[in-house]
């Protein structure tokens, strides 16, 4: 039976839209812990620990998101560890997260003048203070524009865990969509809810940009 | 007696020697300008004297500390000396004051009240007292180097490196910049220089050191060698210098 795409469906669509946000949190925030470790590892004097590195990164990188989740639903099921959709989802968005914001953040490090560590070193800093005090601050700077485009395609991705059986906001759009066959509207109304959360990140991106760039001209 | 010597130093980059066996000692208080043509290995021995560099035959020692790459030793060896860069490398994201008093905190464990007072007083000895909470990018290069100048004092060192420090400087600001490295020197500073301000050199420095194809080719008194070169490469870098 066709209904109409009313208020009572308006609710639902936003009620999902928990799920969306939870997920990406989650993954944002297990993806900032490794990414944060593996761009230090990725930076590591020793060739045999950048290279275990450098393998994770691009091996994430080269296969699609949708695998890493059926990885970490299907795959670790059968390998006897039965997690639960929200779980399974959170650690496979968090991994590939990871990677991408692991090559963000070692760039950022690297865009970072040597003569600065140079600097530092001569001013008998050890390799940590010389990462907290010199480096690492003016690293986020550089950072914080293309990690906040990544969180935006973060919020957008998370739709995938539709697969797994999680109802997000994308597959909660296609339920409705299922029931009142009212695309424009219904797919209209999701994609003005994710606007509504991508739009102030990118905005709120823009300002840290403006604080981080306190006294300086360039 | 001695803060710095060298003993045979080489060093390779690869299969290309560009350090061929320096021997050279500064005494305390003494003014050493290294000169000579780009390439000449003078940068790059500045460098091996706080282990920026490192180098693969002969000895270092600089105040009683063996130059190699341990880590510690390292730094044990770099709150000795102090180092100033022709790009001057201050921080950008700390202000002129944090830019000096980081190292001495981070370092050294110097307390708060003190560090601060003594911040103020080397940034007064460079002219600056005026800049204590400025950031680099609002000072003019003269007075960029002048902090980087004084961000090295500020360690207390007992030699101090300065690796062509005006290059990046037009003239006017290179003045500035070279009446404060005067004054230091006056005041007893060791000090060891790479630059081509050939009159600063034979003003200021004690020993001139003139240095090609990785050897000190000439070296003496700073008047001496620069008025009465004896090698036709030293004659050649005079006059080229001077025209």
């Amino acid at each position: 039976m066709i209904e109409h795409f009313g208020a009572q469906e308006m609710l639902y669509l936003i009620s999902t839209v928990r799920w969306t946000l939870l997920l990406t949190l989650i993954a944002f925030a297990f993806g900032s812990v490794g990414g944060a470790v593996l761009a230090l590892l990725r930076l590591s004097r020793h060739p045999l620990i950048r290279g275990v590195a450098y393998g994770v990164i691009e091996l994430v990188q080269s296969v699609p998101v949708l695998m890493v989740l059926f990885l970490s639903y299907f795959g670790l099921s059968a390998a006897g560890i039965d997690l639960p959709p929200l779980p399974a989802a959170s650690l496979a968005l968090g991994v590939w997260a990871a990677a991408y914001l692991a090559d963000i953040w070692r760039s950022a490090i690297e865009a970072v003048p040597y003569q600065q560590w140079e600097a530092a070193s001569s001013l008998a800093l050890t390799t940590p203070q010389q990462y907290v005090h010199i480096v690492l601050p003016q690293a986020i700077r550089i950072a914080i524009p293309p990690t906040i485009g990544f969180l935006v395609q973060l919020v957008k991705n998370t739709s995938i865990v539709s697969v797994v059986g999680m109802v997000e906001l994308m597959r909660a759009g296609q339920l409705i969509n299922n029931v009142t066959f009212e695309p424009f509207a219904v797919f209209g109304m999701v994609g003005l809810i994710y606007f509504v959360i991508c739009f102030p990140l990118s905005y709120a991106g823009r300002k840290l940009e403006v604080v981080f760039h306190a006294g300086r001209r360039s | 007696m001695p803060v710095v010597v060298l003993e045979d130093v080489h060093k390779r980059y690869g299969q290309l020697e560009v350090i061929k066996g320096v021997s050279l000692t500064v005494e305390q208080g003494q003014v050493v300008a290294l000169i000579g043509r780009s390439g000449s290995g003078k940068s790059t021995l500045l460098r091996c004297i706080n282990g920026l560099e490192p180098f693969q035959g002969g000895k270092i020692t600089v105040a009683g500390h063996v130059v190699d790459q341990n880590p510690k030793r390292l730094r044990e060896l770099r709150k000795e000396v102090g180092i100033v860069f022709q790009s001057y490398n201050l921080f950008p994201h700390l202000t002129v004051g944090q830019n000096i008093m980081l190292a001495p905190r981070l370092a050294k464990g110097v307390k708060a009240a003190e560090n601060r007072v003594a911040a103020e007083e080397v940034l007064r000895h460079v002219g600056l007292s005026d800049k204590f909470d400025a950031y680099p990018d609002n000072l003019s290069g003269g007075q960029q180097q002048r902090v980087a100048i004084a961000r090295s004092l500020a360690m207390q060192p007992k030699v101090m490196l300065f690796d062509e420090v005006t290059s990046a400087l037009d003239p006017e600001l290179t003045g500035e910049v070279l009446l404060v490295m005067e004054r230091l020197a006056k005041e007893g500073m060791t000090m060891v220089l790479v630059t081509h301000e050939m009159s600063f050199a034979r003003n200021v420095a004690d020993v001139v050191v003139f240095m090609h194809q990785g050897l000190i080719w000439e070296t003496g008194p700073a008047r001496q060698v620069l008025e009465s070169p004896q090698t036709p490469e030293l004659r050649a870098f005079v006059k080229a210098e001077v025209a």
